[in-house]
């Protein structure tokens, strides 16, 4: 990865954490779903970023947030588990021809179907691990999970959009 | 140990992925401590100040409803002043004139700057800290009832557990009958709590005030908790199931007030020594 991309990589923390905990922390819909953009940052991180790299990246943006949310290594783990299946899905989901170097996994670059499949399971499990421990184990499991489910679909919405609106400009490089 | 160095260099993603795993774990464990150190949260002075940034924007939004809110609790607040006014002229009342008891309690104003009420655990953050005087165990109420119990303290900022927390039982009493039973948030709606311990023979009406009971030295005797909204009485239970609704808007906090007791110490110890483990 060339300097710029670690850099501009950084600023794009920042701005998710920073937009995570002033606007998304008040945002929900019927008091079941919660938005959870800085997903978003951890899967868009480039594809051939080694795996130590991403599973720190992953604990480090999960710990930011969790310091705004008082529920220290809640996000971290989720973050975490998220960050070590990504690169065991993105392998099983190559395309023909492996993929080019320095390729992000974003609708531009993969198209909407390769997205949806990649980011919707991942999400979905992110919130499973998310709800599931903050409530403590497996307890009011109809409730936790209309839960995960409400906010899997908005996420994965606030992620697309966020797409269709800030990475559209940006070159293939 | 060049094999063993081989299997530590070839798995090393997964054992770092483990390693993170487990101590995010004892992160979480720590944190469920009733009361905690205050350097993990929203008490730590760089993110109380992005909160105090962004509630200091946010608030202007709110700013007529909470006026109308702090003139109608000064409204009540007179009213109760000139009815005090007033009792003092019967000969019949008898002043308490102990300047111990009378100065029991201490408030302390405080702004939310933070607040949530969707999780199962949830906080609020309060611009008040150590400085003036918080200590974790104080509790918090506001013009309209009780809201929590402060869990760690900085020195400009603390964090308060939420009624709206799994852990937070407020010892309670139901003010016509004068029953005394428990309190608790159910997980599920922020208007909604559940009272345990409600003996059957209670005659209990829909509609009853929940209060607090004062017998431990957190709240003062007689906050507003909620009213009763539903009662389930199963034949082989010893007590009701009831569910009350909360007399507090936990969606709209602004200024909240925190309970210092002068006290508790002397009452706490007192006690401690008499072998009293009464559980809060």
């Amino acid at each position: 990865m060339s300097s710029n991309r670690i850099i501009s990589q950084v600023l794009a923390f920042f701005a998710y954490v920073l937009v995570q905990v002033l606007v998304f922390e008040d945002i929900g819909f019927l008091d079941r779903s919660f938005c959870f953009i800085y997903v978003s940052f951890l899967l868009l991180i480039p594809i051939e970023t080694s795996v130590v790299i991403l599973l720190l990246a992953g604990f480090v943006t999960g710990l930011s947030v969790d310091l705004f949310y008082n529920s220290i290594g809640i996000h971290a783990s989720a973050s975490v588990l998220v960050m070590y299946l990504r690169t065991i899905w993105l392998n099983s989901l190559t395309p023909q021809g492996g993929y080019d170097l320095g390729m992000t996994p974003t609708i531009k670059v993969m198209g909407i179907t390769w997205f949806t499949v990649y980011s919707l399971p991942l999400i979905f499990i992110h919130h499973l691990v998310l709800f599931f421990v903050e409530v403590g184990g497996i307890k009011m499991v109809g409730f936790t999970l209309t839960k995960v489910i409400f906010s899997t679909l908005f996420t994965f919405i606030m992620v697309v959009i966020t797409q269709y609106i800030f990475y559209q400009k940006k070159q293939r490089t | 140990m060049r094999r063993l160095l081989n299997f530590i260099y070839k798995n090393r993603t997964f054992i770092l992925f483990v390693f993170l795993e487990i101590l995010c774990a004892l992160l979480i464990v720590q944190n469920n401590r009733y009361q905690s150190s205050a350097f993990y949260n929203s008490s730590n002075y760089f993110i109380g100040s992005v909160y105090n940034f962004s509630d200091n924007v946010k608030s202007y939004f709110s700013l007529s409803g909470v006026n109308e809110d702090l003139a109608e609790e000064n409204a009540q607040l007179r009213k109760l002043l000139e009815q005090k006014n007033q009792s003092l002229f019967n000969l019949g009342v008898r002043e308490n004139r102990d300047p111990e008891l009378l100065q029991q309690y201490e408030y302390v104003d405080a702004k939310v700057i933070n607040n949530s009420t969707r999780w199962f655990d949830n906080y609020i953050t309060i611009d008040k800290g150590k400085k003036h005087g918080l200590e974790p165990g104080m509790g918090v109420i506001n013009s309209s009832g009780i809201v929590g119990k402060v869990k760690s303290v900085s020195r400009n900022y603390s964090v308060v557990n939420s009624m709206l927390h799994s852990k937070v039982i407020v010892s309670s009493k139901i003010k016509r009958t004068g029953d005394l039973c428990s309190t608790q948030w159910n997980g599920k709606d922020p208007y909604e709590a559940d009272l345990f311990y409600v003996p059957k023979h209670v005659q209990l009406q829909i509609g009853d005030t929940v209060i607090t009971s004062g017998h431990n030295a957190v709240f003062p005797a007689e906050m507003i908790i909620g009213t009763v909204k539903d009662i389930n009485s199963d034949d082989e239970d010893l007590f009701y199931e009831v569910s009350i609704r909360l007399a507090n808007d936990f969606n709209a906090l602004s200024y909240v007030y925190v309970v210092k007791n002068r006290l508790k110490v002397e009452k706490d110890s007192l006690e401690n020594i008499s072998g009293v483990n009464e559980q809060q």
